[in-house]
């Protein structure tokens, strides 16, 4: 599945750590995952899916979605926007809010799992912990993440994982998902010129 | 965004950006039990009002409250604070003490200007909260804010702004941001309360307000300021009221999605009728809830993100 190749602008080489097959398959296992994990069947509380925008929230959705299939329970799913949490405000322009939409159901005494694209230095989780904070009392919360990339800032962890990928930290991780970028596909650029986090 | 001096000049992706700051701002607060949040914390907002104002001192604060900045309340305290080397120093001062935002209120046209110009060394940004007869952006921002959650896009709507223009801070600054948004704007006032250069303004004027009425789909009425009134503009407040003053009768006139703006304080029985302002379609306080929102939108863009240029 590894394959180099040059993208529209003709940049260096890309490296494409999962095909959309793979995305695909890699979410489907999560989802077993969080199924057993958090014992989700008839008789228990499902947990909470909470999508850290852009692209944990299609994520969310999707997981949502599998473990709904696989399990036979309506798994509530959200988004909750990080931005005015963010500890780097200060040293970047302006950012726009994102969207955030808490599951009817609210989040109180339930378990609740955070969904990202990328777990890298673990910022963006603790500032997602300090906006769920300010929703809500979980009975408790996990993190769901695509791709572990390596070089946490922070005593942070995910209780599930897609893909480990060692990289170097000037290299970037890129998941693309079909709901945003036409296509499902995750890359590892060398060293792009600013860094996405 | 350095400041925010008038809304002239704003272009309009700016204000989009402001407005849909707000919506989300407003979104995420909803229904929380802990209006609070941590993106300003460290941060100083000192708010100068050497003019008297409940609602926009009030909003400035708990914007600033919200967001977790420290907000230092200044106020003239009557007028023995005028213009000139005393606000100058006083800004001075408050900047040097660690203010990262000075808002100002001031009676004189043009002091959030002189302020921006004073404080041009200090990394601290002014926001112009009304200064005289001449702009009160924040206010034109949560106007349009109103008129977006209920009107969805400005594009092509016909807002009427009536009454006195002459004086109103306000209507100059909805007709810049209004029309800036793509928006119709018609001006409806006696020709003594129109200013002299409405010619130049991108708007239609009219001294009939019973005509203009039916094809608005939304109307501002704004408050006679019998304090900046030196001289008889009209006969009397009654024939004000009879003239220009927006009756149940003519409340009537207004298509049935149209809604009616108060920049407030209002003045019941003069421009507006009490039962027209209490009515479902009158967003009165709409709009003081939007205030909040919107001047915390202004206080996130002027203050979250240093060094790199923002919107």
């Amino acid at each position: 599945m590894a394959s180099r190749s040059r993208d529209a602008t003709g940049n260096a080489a890309e490296r494409e750590l999962l095909s959309a097959g793979d995305v695909a398959r890699t979410v489907a296992r999560m989802a077993h995952q969080v199924i057993e994990k958090t014992a989700v069947g008839a008789d228990t509380e499902p947990p909470v899916l909470l999508g850290i925008p852009t692209r944990g929230a299609p994520l969310a959705a999707r997981l949502a979605e599998r473990i709904s299939e696989f399990s036979g329970v309506t798994v509530p799913h959200g988004s909750i926007d990080i931005t005015l949490y963010r500890d780097d405000l200060r040293h970047r322009p302006t950012r726009p809010l994102e969207h955030t939409r808490m599951p009817s159901s609210g989040i109180d005494d339930k378990i609740v799992i955070l969904v990202d694209d990328v777990l890298f230095s673990g910022r963006s989780i603790r500032a997602a912990l300090d906006a769920l904070r300010d929703q809500g009392r979980p009975k408790a919360v996990q993190l769901a993440v695509l791709v572990d990339r390596g070089h946490r800032e922070l005593p942070i962890r995910a209780d599930y994982v897609g893909k480990n990928v060692p990289t170097a930290r000037s290299e970037d991780v890129s998941v693309l998902l079909s709901e945003i970028d036409g296509r499902d596909a995750v890359l590892l650029r060398p060293a792009a010129e600013e860094g996405q986090s | 965004m350095r400041h925010l001096l008038a809304a002239e000049g704003l272009d309009r992706d700016t204000a989009t950006e402001l407005l849909d700051t707000a919506a989300g701002l407003k979104q995420t607060l909803l229904g929380r039990e802990v209006r609070k949040l941590p993106t300003l914390r460290g941060r100083t907002v000192i708010t100068m009002f050497y003019e008297s104002s409940t609602r926009t001192r009030v909003s400035f604060e708990l914007a600033g409250k919200w967001m977790s900045a420290d907000v230092i309340n200044v106020s003239a305290g009557g007028s023995s604070v005028g213009k000139g080397e005393s606000l100058r120093d006083t800004a001075l001062t408050l900047t040097a003490a660690g203010a990262d935002c000075v808002i100002i209120r001031h009676p004189a046209s043009g002091a959030a200007h002189r302020l921006a110009h004073w404080l041009s060394d200090t990394p601290a940004a002014v926001v112009n909260a009304g200064d005289g007869m001449h702009e009160h952006p924040t206010q034109a921002l949560l106007d349009a804010a109103t008129l977006r959650e209920r009107l969805g896009s400005l594009d092509g709507r016909r807002i009427g702004i009536v009454g006195d223009v002459l004086h109103s801070r306000v209507a100059r600054s909805n007709v810049h941001l209004l029309t800036c948004l793509g928006a119709e704007v018609v001006i409806v006032a006696p020709p003594t309360l129109l200013p002299s250069g409405i010619d130049s303004w991108p708007v239609t004027v009219s001294h009939e307000i019973d005509a203009e009425l039916p094809s608005l789909d939304a109307v501002m009425m704004l408050r006679v300021q019998a304090e900046r009134m030196h001289g008889g503009f009209f006969p009397s407040a009654r024939e004000y009221a009879i003239s220009y003053g927006l009756s149940e009768a003519r409340a009537a006139l207004l298509p049935e999605h149209a809604v009616i703006l108060h920049p407030g304080p209002m003045l019941r029985g003069m421009e507006i009728a009490s039962r027209v302002a209490d009515a479902p379609n009158a967003l009165v306080t709409d709009q003081v809830a939007n205030g909040v929102h919107v001047r915390m939108a202004v206080l996130y863009h002027l203050l979250a993100s240093e060094g790199a240029d923002g919107v």
